[in-house]
């Protein structure tokens, strides 16, 4: 039934091919945008073929981050794959560990003869996607990082002062309190439960989420995320929970809608969720760095990205690969990237671009824009806030997900669920590592 | 004595099962046969490499305790499925058949939830019990009762196992009242003057006879039980919370799909074959004893 599947999917894949009839040399772009982001994505295309005659850009939207990385892998065992990938951050380990599948970006660049500077590029964006020397596997593409977003209107209507200090989690406690008495019922929420309270609340306070510098050091790697500092926390939300004071909505980004529609006070999300927000909310609202707990002696460090990387896939001819070296530099130019940057949330991923969007005025005129920048760049990254690599990521987020709604339920206390993630995680990286032995 | 008809030679026989042989091998036999080789391996999700581990992938399922869950929560989701579909079905065909008047508007109507995808489905009745926004649990707070599927297991299974059996009412539907029109006006006329009242005319005449197409709706409902409600479950809960509407089939999809373990996926469909296959001998052997043709 599973091949049957399989087959299914390549057949549609390949029907879906656009004809190839022209001279110029065509690169298949596919990504896993819809709605605003997909129409931004297409106007850079558009950009970069009317900028040149010699290639043709054909951008094709592939579903959610899991289809559109499902459909390129079906698509490489049926030799239909297209030159570029988009693949989410939780990905990489499985692209990197398909060696004969991919082609490094580096590698591509030098090929081609491109302009390529690695050093551009702000090291906690690329760090995620570089292999132990440093040398950029895959491309950026759309990098956010989790910050918290406040409902100002709510704070006041709870008498509370909108401009409260929540730089910590310590102070977060008392104004859920004061929010919980003054009626509110969703005094905080979240999205993506495990990048931003166990991913980045590790990197954040500089402890491992796993072994082995959080996998990038090699793949006999073990989770790391039952110590004492994520307990503690997640025994605090848990509470929380218990008392009415944090709202669970999902698993994705489910809280967004409570909180644009002015439901909750607080919100934990990515710094993407800039446009949603400002296009919604009817209330007013400011963005915060994300809290950390005080006393820990290296917070606050830094936090680390989420979004997706484009990969060069492998097997194409030398002329296609020019042209992704071309497209790739046009992303990355200055203007292009700044523009990106401002109209999406996502990070930038040059500092000449985060530089020019400054220079512009965008900060001033947008305040808070640049939290997310800030508190990804003012420290240099340690082993444990570089980013995390491991295999079947996917798969043990979901694991995550689980036993953190066991605790939000109430059914387990935040250690048992931890100890228990850790083990049934560890399981599925010893597949991982004997799949890629 | 059974009856035969015969043909004369080979080759006309043959060649008129041909197709049906050919559709079999190559959308059944093969499929299974490479389910069944992929099983034994671990393989990199870009068939790069693979990894013969024998029964590895096995011990790993049947050592795993989610893993064995998902036999309960099976057994559990396709049994109310399968009851949740059938009965009122049953009960709409039997006041359908009684109706004089406006037959043709009502079977219409019944029949046409079943023209809605699963994932469109799950979507409809993920809206109305949106923990937020949804009108149904808004109506269940106002009465006191806080819905909240995405943190109870037990009102997950619920939702999940109602919009499963939606669809699939108006399916059952059909078959009943088409069987309900075949039995035979005299024989429930013979009854009624011997003076026999409608629900025991129903249960010692009606349902004996109609008993092929319970049989076969049971069959076809656990089938679609098993394999078919994936599109719901994925859009409704994805297998949560805790794993506790994870039924085999969904298992399947999100170890080899979203997981990109093909090796433990093969396996699992190899299970799920074995388990299916047990099932169907389990019911012709001991519930068609029950069925009169």
């Amino acid at each position: 039934m599973k091949n049957f599947a399989i087959g299914a999917m390549i057949a549609g894949t390949t029907m879906l091919s656009p004809l190839v009839a022209s001279a110029q040399t065509e690169v298949q772009f596919w990504h896993a945008f819809s709605g605003r982001l997909a129409e931004l994505v297409d106007a850079q295309v558009a950009d970069y073929n009317a900028s040149q005659g010699e290639y043709k850009v054909i951008a094709t939207s592939k579903g959610n981050y899991s289809e559109t990385l499902n459909a390129g892998i079906a698509a490489f065992r049926a030799g239909e794959h297209p030159q570029l990938l988009m693949v989410f951050e939780v990905g990489t380990a499985t692209m990197m560990g398909a060696k004969g599948a991919t082609k490094p970006v580096f590698e591509v660049m030098a090929n081609a003869g491109a302009d390529f500077d690695q050093d551009a590029y702000i090291g906690s964006v690329k760090g995620y996607f570089t292999d132990t020397d440093g040398q950029m596997l895959s491309f950026p593409f759309n990098s956010s990082t989790p910050v918290l977003w406040v409902n100002r209107d709510a704070l006041t209507a709870a008498g509370i002062d909108p401009d409260v200090d929540l730089s910590t989690w310590n102070k977060v406690g008392p104004v859920l309190d004061q929010l919980k008495t003054a009626g509110s019922t969703c005094p905080l929420t979240t999205a993506w439960q495990s990048w931003i309270h166990l991913e980045n609340l590790s990197a954040y306070h500089n402890v491992p989420f796993a072994s082995k510098d959080n996998g990038f050091a090699g793949v006999d790697t073990e989770l790391a995320f039952n110590s004492p500092l994520q307990v503690a926390h997640i025994q605090a939300m848990g509470e929380w929970a218990k008392d009415g004071k944090f709202f669970y909505a999902g698993r994705r980004n489910e809280g967004g809608a409570n909180f644009r529609a002015g439901e909750c006070a607080l919100f934990t999300e990515s710094s993407a969720g800039y446009a949603g927000i400002k296009a919604e909310a009817k209330f007013g609202f400011d963005v915060r760095p994300l809290p950390y707990w005080e006393g820990v002696a290296d917070a606050p460090l830094n936090t680390i990205i989420g979004g997706a990387s484009l990969w060069v896939m492998a097997g194409h001819e030398d002329a296609e690969y020019k042209g992704v070296a071309g497209f790739l530099n046009y992303l990355a130019s200055t203007p292009v990237q700044a523009q990106w940057h401002q109209d999406t949330g996502y990070l930038p991923i040059t500092t000449a671009a985060g530089d020019a969007t400054r220079a512009a005025g965008f900060y001033d005129a947008n305040p808070g824009t640049d939290i997310a920048v800030i508190q990804m760049t003012k420290n240099t990254p340690t082993a444990n806030s570089k980013g995390i690599r491991l295999g079947n990521f996917d798969q043990i987020r979901t694991i995550i997900d689980e036993e953190l709604e066991a605790v939000w339920a109430g059914d387990k206390d935040a250690q048992a669920a931890l100890d228990s993630a850790v083990s049934r995680g560890d399981e599925l990286l010893r597949r991982f590592e004997a799949a890629s032995r | 004595m059974e009856k035969r008809v015969t043909f004369k030679g080979w080759k006309l026989p043959f060649l008129l099962i041909l197709p049906q042989v050919i559709v079999s091998a190559v959308f059944f036999f093969y499929p299974a046969g490479q389910a069944i080789y992929q099983s034994l391996f671990i393989p990199d999700p870009f068939g790069l490499s693979s990894r013969f581990v024998g029964l590895g992938n096995f011990e790993y399922l049947f050592s795993n305790r989610y893993y064995l869950a998902s036999f309960t929560t099976t057994a559990v989701f396709s049994v109310l499925v399968t009851l949740c579909s059938m009965i009122p079905a049953l009960f709409l065909a039997v006041m359908a058949d009684r109706l004089v008047k406006g037959a043709g508007t009502y079977r219409t109507l019944l029949i046409w939830p079943y023209a809605i995808a699963p994932a469109i489905a799950g979507v409809l009745w993920l809206f109305m019990f949106n923990t937020r926004i949804g009108i149904v649990s808004w109506y269940l707070g106002k009465l006191g009762y806080d819905w909240n599927h995405v943190l109870n297991g037990a009102e997950a299974m619920g939702l999940v196992v109602v919009a499963s059996s939606w669809g699939r009412i108006s399916y059952n539907f059909l078959f009943f009242f088409a069987a309900l029109q075949a039995v035979p006006k005299s024989v429930i006329e013979a009854a009624a003057i011997d003076g026999a009242r409608f629900w025991r005319r129903f249960f010692t005449i009606v349902l004996p006879l109609i008993s092929p197409t319970l049989f076969f709706l049971l069959v076809v409902n656990v089938v679609y039980a098993f394999f078919e409600t994936f599109g719901v479950i994925h859009t409704i809960t994805s297998g949560g919370p805790q794993q506790s509407t994870t039924i085999l089939v969904y298992k399947v999809f999100s170890d080899g799909f979203v997981g990109q373990d093909l090796g433990s996926s093969a396996a699992q469909s190899v299970v799920l074959l074995v388990v299916v296959g047990l099932l169907s001998v389990a019911q012709f052997k001991f519930i068609e004893k029950r069925v009169h043709y």
